[in-house]
């Protein structure tokens, strides 16, 4: 594979997914040990209203207002699980099942309503993304990378998942501390003065930022993967929060080069002509490290923890 | 047209599938009503999502094998067997590993999704995707639906809802009170399995009409829905069934009525629909009766120290209190007690007394406990009872100089 064929066709995608891959892993590792794993799957789900509600009302594809759209989408589902589950007294669970199908079928219903036939903007499309079409067309080589002009036009989903991976890299380093004793002893960081409502709720809106700018990139699927499988798999190699963390973005790492070259060169490779679905690999692959991680991971059992969890 | 879709008058398809819709949704709103009362309403997510696979593979054998790769009874069949093997997967990963059940949910969700989107793709660049139509069973897609489609759908809901009323007493029973039902002798795991099939066969048949992404919803609105209106296992399982039936028989009608109405997000908004209007309006746990309780309270708790107020003649202030006084006809407009009001006023203010007789008397305990400062005394203590407390609290007596 020489510089000119890779560097524009697959650097770009397989760094774009890698980037969403982190960005997701990394808030995941402790909605997974804070038993809020499937946030990630309510809110891949609700952003679909909101991005066809943000077409509606601007009337093109562009990138600001339906990002806008999204997270406001994600707001609002977040309050209204929280109102349901209060009000109604519902288990947490199904009220989330409740509001995210829910949101799920009015952003449906809009877009079968609403004329999007001259735009790209259809629910398969925000089920899988478009990794393969983030290609770098000015690029000639390696050589590009450092030429500024054929840098400006990089596709623009680059830098924005960079500058989401740095924000919620930087919330997690920051916030380390707290998040860390809050996630493991919620009484003991209250007593320690650590605000848990709020620290809690910005892991979620964190977590809802890193999913809104990957399934821009990416596809609402990536995001429920990367959310839970790479720290889920990283939870069965070791005990401690830190290597935990590490391990996760190792795997979310693996899964996003290897699913993308398997999706774009497997098929190559065993004879068939046309790349299959680079976000549809990507979650398989990091399916495959959380069951590899299952079976033989030092530390999968729960040892020392009730069974009856 | 709407009125002729609500009474299945838009040609044989509509109505069949609106049957069988109709079947479909009692039975997801029962099934699911175990689920969620067993607290594992989302495993159905895990459930639904792994059909995509095994739909897609069993098109690429039925395609490979030389037959026609929509054969719906196949594809359902794949799709019972890969959710048969997800919901394998997630009970192992919550069983061996110290995965908690919501994150085995999301991995199982998410991976086989993934593998049957990668399995999409590959029947696309087959080329021979495009008449497969497989893209339907994501979203739901009666439009056009085949008589035999059709018949099969409406059946697969019929034998659902049997399956159903012949499991139905351990499943109450299991859902209600698990160790009850294991100490009864019932093999709760066995129930478990039984309700996860029955999921399993729900999805299934749901495939076609609402899709793999929504049939979560239909399985979970209608059991939620049906909470807020009984206390009882048993009127929760018929509500769910009823509210869940009428949700996918409005939904289903409604969409044959335009073009651009998907059956499978009608049925859920309509869902969604008869669960908010319970949210809001059910009696008891609803919204509104929460609110009225509250003022009901309030209303109490001011009228009490309002009375109270009156018999020591301590000034009134508060407005609220002021105007349910006078509502009640104890004060006149200008602040003074009324005949009736100062009557009134008299008695609260004894019974506040006779309560501290009663709590300050070790044999009143129990009757003491329900103390709350609102409480009748005459509902917890009997009549010579009261009569003993006011006698020892004695009449009025002269003040000697």
């Amino acid at each position: 594979m020489s510089g000119e064929e890779f560097v524009p066709l697959s650097l770009t995608p397989i760094l774009i997914g890698t980037f969403a891959a982190i960005a997701c892993a990394l808030p995941g590792n402790f909605l997974l040990l804070r038993r809020q794993a499937l946030i990630g799957d309510a809110i891949s789900h609700v952003v679909l209203p909101g991005i066809v509600v943000a077409f509606l009302l601007t009337g093109a594809i562009s990138a600001w207002p339906m990002m806008l759209g999204a997270a406001g989408a994600s707001v609002v589902a977040v309050i209204l699980i929280e109102a349901i589950r209060r009000l109604g007294r519902i288990e947490p669970g199904a009220a989330m099942g409740v509001v995210f199908t829910t949101m799920f079928a009015g952003g449906v219903l809009l877009l079968e309503q609403t004329d999007t036939s001259n735009v790209h903007l259809d629910v398969e499309h925000a089920l899988y993304g478009n990794l393969e079409s983030l290609i770098w067309l000015d690029a000639v080589g390696w050589s590009s990378l450092l030429d500024a002009q054929a840098l400006a036009h990089l596709p623009v989903e680059l830098p924005r998942i960079a500058a989401t991976l740095v924000c919620v890299a930087m919330f997690i380093g920051v916030f380390w501390r707290a998040l860390k004793i809050s996630t493991f002893d919620e009484g003991f960081a209250r007593t320690m003065g650590i605000r848990v409502n709020a620290l809690g709720m910005a892991l979620v809106i964190v977590a809802a930022i890193a999913a809104v700018a990957a399934f821009d990139a990416v596809g609402s699927i990536i995001v429920i993967a990367m959310f839970i499988c790479p720290p889920a798999a990283a939870r069965m190699m070791t005990n401690r929060l830190e290597a935990q963390v590490a391990w996760s973005i190792v795997f979310a790492t693996i899964s996003a080069v290897v699913g993308y070259v398997l999706a774009g060169y497997g098929p190559l490779w065993l004879g068939a002509f046309d790349a299959v679905s680079a976000a549809g690999m990507i979650a398989t692959v990091s399916g495959i490290i959380l069951a590899l991680a299952a079976k033989f991971g030092p530390c999968r059992s729960r040892t020392g923890a009730p069974m009856t969890a | 047209m709407v009125y002729e879709a609500l009474t299945l008058q838009l040609g044989y398809n509509a109505t069949l599938v609106a049957i069988g819709a109709t079947l479909l949704g009692i039975s997801a709103g029962v099934t699911g009503t175990f689920l969620f009362l067993r607290k594992r309403a989302l495993v159905s997510d895990a459930v639904s999502h792994a059909t995509l696979p095994g739909v897609c593979l069993a098109f690429l054998l039925m395609a490979a094998l030389g037959g026609d790769g929509r054969d719906l009874i196949g594809l359902l069949l794949g799709s019972a067997l890969s959710a048969g093997i997800g919901l394998w997967c997630l009970n192992w990963l919550t069983r061996n590993t110290r995965l908690a059940e919501d994150a085995a949910i999301g991995a199982v969700l998410s991976v086989f999704f993934g593998f049957g989107v990668v399995l999409l793709t590959v029947i696309q660049t087959l080329g021979i995707g495009k008449q497969a139509g497989l893209e339907g069973f994501l979203l739901g897609s009666t439009a056009g639906m085949l008589w035999e489609d059709a018949v099969i759908i409406a059946g697969g809901g019929m034998a659902t809802l049997m399956l159903i009323l012949l499991l139905r007493r351990p499943m109450i029973l299991v859902a209600f009170d698990a160790e009850y039902a294991a100490a009864q002798g019932i093999s709760v795991s066995r129930v478990d399995m039984m309700m996860m099939g029955l999921v399993m066969a729900v999805t299934v048949v749901g495939l076609k009409i609402v899709g793999l992404i929504l049939i979560v919803a239909l399985l979970i609105i209608p059991a939620v829905t049906a909470r807020f209106w009984t206390e009882r296992s048993e009127y929760v399982v018929l509500l769910a069934g009823l509210s869940g039936g009428l949700a996918a028989y409005l939904g289903a009608a409604l969409s044959a009525t335009a073009p651009n109405l998907p059956t499978g997000p009608i049925i859920v908004l309509m869902s969604f629909a008869l669960f908010a209007l319970s949210l809001f309006f059910a009696p008891n746990r609803g919204v509104l009766a929460a609110v009225m309780r509250h003022i009901r309270f309030q209303r109490r708790v001011h009228l009490r120290q309002g009375l109270l107020a009156l018999a020591q003649s301590q000034p009134i202030y508060e407005k609220l209190t002021l105007r349910l006084l006078r509502r009640a006809g104890f004060v006149r407009p200008d602040g003074v007690a009324t005949e009736a009001g100062r009557a009134r006023a008299a008695k609260a203010l004894r019974d506040e007394k006779r309560w501290e007789i009663v709590r300050a008397d070790q044999t009143h305990e129990a009757a003491a406990a329900l103390y709350d400062g609102l409480r009748e005394i005459e509902t917890v203590m009997t009549k010579d009872q009261i009569a003993e407390i006011d006698r020892r609290i004695g009449a009025p007596s002269e003040v000697l100089a």
